[in-house]
């Protein structure tokens, strides 16, 4: 598996406060890349850096091996780079036909291949039956995936997901997984920014764990929720050592 | 015939609008007829940038003014047959619209920022227009009286209003073809939210600067008309704040974003505020200026108070109704 | 060239009539500054008071400048009611909308005054319309020099207004931080109309100012509303030094490029550099907000 995009020492400062510190982490092609970390540790910065909505202030990052940091947002849609909103941004004068239709122009100029394609894209998330409802009266998991319905129109690469599992009941949760996996299996490279813990560990095949603007660990879920210096970023300094001795008494 | 279907109720439409100066035979009638019309099309103009594109604009008058000077200046001054000025003049409006909209979207003003520039910009025209030689200055400028229709210039009142309903038809199937294509598709996803139209790959200022540029053209085209139409003009009357407010206020008050709209809305703006003007006048013996426009402030702050979506919005919830 | 006294003349003369521009921005930037609005309207009730001011001389024989007695109260109350009763709950909070509503009663008011006073040109006769005073060599208009001092209490009165009073904290609480305001038991509504009204109130004191030397017909309000907005742009959207800063400024710009252009392109110079502060920096020249 070779890198699709990778990330190169970024660092964002806002004023004072350094928000991602020289972060470095690579997107292996065709898996799902998961980015975790408590609040506030400086995901969704990351996630608007390799988006492209925020230019960093040092480092680069890289898409198939070409530079894209100063690439515009739309620029890098038309790359193949697509991404979801966790508050989501229907169109709200539009139908839920119309809206998946924006996407998938990128890649059909004509009307009507582009609304079959949009009526395509709706089948593989289950979106088919609200096709012609207006967006704006979809519930809140009825927009969730619609957000990932735009994106995957684009015919995207890499597909960022942005918390798309956040807000959702764990019903709701264990509905769109099979749905974010068969997109990966349909071989679209994926990379999550998720703060539901459990839907990660599920998903990923490779987590990145970010604490206080610094990437902290790496590796297989499994490996890294064994990983102490994981589990003190999220549960306090000395919670690991606490968990160790409640199994070893157990 | 199944690709026509989106354009019957517009070639409908049009069909009843040709039909009225046979109807109507007043010149007074027709005369109206024709104002209106203008103000439609100039309003379908305003339309495509702030009811499709959402961003509003308070100086569509900047397009107007430079259609309509533009053709009488290419034929006072430099002679040219006005069939070859109108062109070109309709040309100038698309220029002056790409240049505002790459300075004001550059910038990245929005909103209450870019109707302000807007207007500024179009009062920067009619100051400039009021003193500069090849306008006429302050005294404006006359369009030779030659009438002939190789001359842009009707004896019967009814062509002119078949001339005006062809450009506005032709720019009410332009406006429906974008609606139905990936421009307009674009533009509307522009209006609901900039960042989610540029994550799907929507470079979102060429379509805001390839909207106000068509935008131009269409309202230049109405000034073209109005200055063949009436063959005067000074800077009030083509740069005034008075065209900028009648392009925002059909579409806004017949429906936002929609075809039909600025037809509507000019038509019952105009309707009104003509039946109210004659109304106060045999009330009280005499003409009351600006009565209408009181009348047009009033329906503005209803509309976007109550109806934001217009006559038009109105008309499917008073049928459910009915049913 | 122009001799130093012309020049100084011209300089003097902007910043007599920059000190009124101040004040009519005064009223526009404090609301921008509270409610985040750009009220369309404000030209439109510069008129109307105005004609107020010119009504009550003609019919009750009021002096200008006593006229403040019921117009600054009048206004104030009409200001208070129209931010209440129609931009509130026909604007749903948006920003398009309040700009559409705004220049709706921009039209009304402008149309309705038309429909009663006709177009013509009107302005009032009184006794020292004409006097001046004498400094060194120059001879400066009484009621000008009156006006510079009129709107320098006025800026000290709203000053005082906003840093001690009870409601000037709670003014300055919903600018900062409406949401916060309203959890500590403010009433934002009633804020927003006390601010809109201190607005229009601003603009009757300015219309008394002006009265002595300026004529007024239904279309006046449009010559200053731009430059309104000009010096509010460029003082910073929001900021009252800002406000009287860049009113004397603009008052200057304009005063000069009249002498140097004659007086129709005068104006020009004021958009050309409304135009570039917003295309250049749409925070303005002077700094942030208050």
């Amino acid at each position: 598996m070779s890198a699709l995009l990778e990330v190169e020492r970024v660092t964002m400062r806002f004023g004072g406060l350094t928000a991602v510190d020289d972060a470095s982490m690579a997107v292996p092609e065709g898996a799902i890349t998961g980015l975790i970390g408590p609040n506030g540790a400086g995901k969704t910065t990351l996630f608007a850096v390799i988006s492209g909505f925020l230019a960093p202030t040092a480092g680069r990052v890289r898409y198939r091996g070409d530079d894209i940091t100063d690439l515009s947002v739309h620029v890098r849609a038309e790359r193949g780079i697509a991404r979801t909103f966790q508050v989501v941004q229907p169109f709200a004068g539009l139908s839920v036909r119309e809206n998946i239709a924006v996407g998938a122009y990128l890649r059909h100029a004509a009307r009507e291949e582009a609304l079959a394609a949009a009526g395509a894209v709706a089948e593989r998330v289950g979106l088919t039956r609200m096709l012609d409802q207006q967006a704006g009266a979809l519930t809140v998991a009825g927009r969730k995936r619609l957000e990932l319905a735009r994106a995957l129109a684009t015919e995207p690469t890499l597909l960022l997901l942005d918390e798309v599992l956040a807000g959702l009941n764990p019903s709701e949760i264990r509905d769109m997984i099979p749905v974010i996996r068969r997109i990966r299996d349909d071989g679209i490279t994926i990379l999550i920014v998720e703060h539901v813990m459990q839907a990660v560990m599920n998903l990923c095949d490779r987590v990145h764990v970010i604490a206080q603007g610094k990437l902290i660990a790496e590796g297989t879920p499994a490996e890294v929720a064994r990983n102490p210096r994981v589990v003190e970023a999220y549960l306090g300094h000395g919670a690991a050592e606490r968990m160790l001795r409640v199994q070893g008494g157990g | 015939m199944s690709a026509l279907r989106p354009y019957a109720a517009i070639l409908a439409v049009l069909a009843v609008l040709a039909v009225l100066p046979v109807v109507f035979t007043s010149g007074t009638m027709q005369n109206f007829l024709i104002f209106t019309l203008i103000v439609a099309l100039a309003g379908q103009g305003w339309n495509l940038l702030g009811g499709y594109g959402g961003q509003f604009s308070f100086g569509h008058a900047s397009f107007f003014g430079t259609g309509a000077y533009a053709i009488a200046i290419l034929q006072e001054r430099l002679g040219l047959n006005p069939w070859l000025a109108l062109p070109i003049a309709i040309g100038l409006g698309a220029l002056v619209g790409a240049v505002i909209g790459t300075l004001a979207f550059r910038a990245r003003l929005r909103g209450s920022y870019f109707a302000l520039v807007t207007l500024a910009f179009a009062e920067v025209f009619r100051i400039v227009a009021n003193v500069l030689p090849v306008t006429g200055g302050a005294a404006g400028i006359l369009i030779r009286l030659n009438v002939d229709p190789l001359n842009f210039q009707f004896a019967d009142r009814a062509a002119f209003h078949w001339l005006t309903l062809l450009f506005l038809g032709a720019v009410m199937l332009l406006v429906r073809a974008l609606e139905r294509g990936r421009f307009g598709a674009r533009l509307v996803a522009v209006r609901e939210n900039e960042d989610a139209a540029r994550a799907l790959g929507v470079d979102v200022l060429r379509v805001k600067i390839a909207a106000i540029t068509l935008s131009g053209a269409i309202t230049a085209a109405a000034g073209c008309l109005y200055a063949q139409k009436f063959l005067y003009l000074d800077a009030m009357i083509a740069y005034g704040p008075w065209i900028s407010v009648e392009a925002l206020l059909a579409p806004i008050i017949g429906g936002l974003g929609t075809v039909f709209g600025p037809v509507l809305g000019a038509f019952v703006l105009h309707g009104i505020g003509e039946l109210t003007k004659t109304w106060i006048a045999t009330l009280t013996g005499g003409a009351l200026p600006g009565v209408d426009l009181v009348l047009f402030g009033v329906l503005l702050i209803i509309t976007v108070g109550f109806a934001p979506r217009g006559i038009l919005g109105l008309l499917p919830r008073l049928r459910v109704r009915a049913a | 060239m122009y001799s130093p006294e012309i020049l100084l003349t011209a300089v003097l003369n902007g910043l007599m009539t920059g000190s009124v521009y101040a004040l009519i921005a005064l009223g526009l930037t404090l609301v921008y500054g509270v409610l985040h609005i750009i009220n369309f309207a404000h030209g439109a009730t510069l008129t109307a008071a105005m004609f107020a001011v010119y009504v009550l001389h003609g019919a009750a024989g009021l002096d200008p400048y006593v006229a403040m007695i019921v117009t600054v109260p009048g206004l104030f109350a009409l200001g208070y009611a129209v931010q209440r009763l129609v931009i509130g709950p026909a604007s749903h909070g948006d920003d398009g909308n309040i700009l559409l509503v705004t220049l709706g009663l921009a039209i009304i008011i402008e149309n309705a005054l038309l429909a009663w006073f006709r177009s013509d040109t009107r302005s009032i006769d009184v006794p020292y319309g004409f006097s001046v005073i004498e400094v060194g060599t120059l001879f400066l208009s009484l009621p000008r020099v009156i006006a510079v001092f009129g709107v320098l209490l006025v800026a000290l009165l709203l000053w005082l207004f906003l840093a001690r009073s009870t409601t000037g904290q709670a003014i300055r609480a919903v600018a900062k931080e409406k949401t916060g305001a309203a959890l500590v038991g403010i009433d934002v509504g009633h804020i927003y109309a006390v601010t809109f009204g201190l607005g229009a109130a601003c603009l009757a004191v300015a219309a008394s100012l002006l009265m002595p030397t300026f004529l007024v017909n239904p279309r006046i309000g449009n010559a200053f509303v731009l430059v309104a907005f000009t010096i509010v742009v460029l003082g910073g959207m929001g900021s009252i030094p800002g406000a009287l800063l860049g009113g004397l400024f603009i008052g200057v710009v304009e005063s000069l490029s009249g002498l140097f252009m004659g007086e129709s392109l005068g104006q020009i110079g004021i958009f050309l550099i409304f135009i570039l502060v917003l295309l250049i920096r749409p925070t303005g020249l002077f700094g942030a907000k208050a």
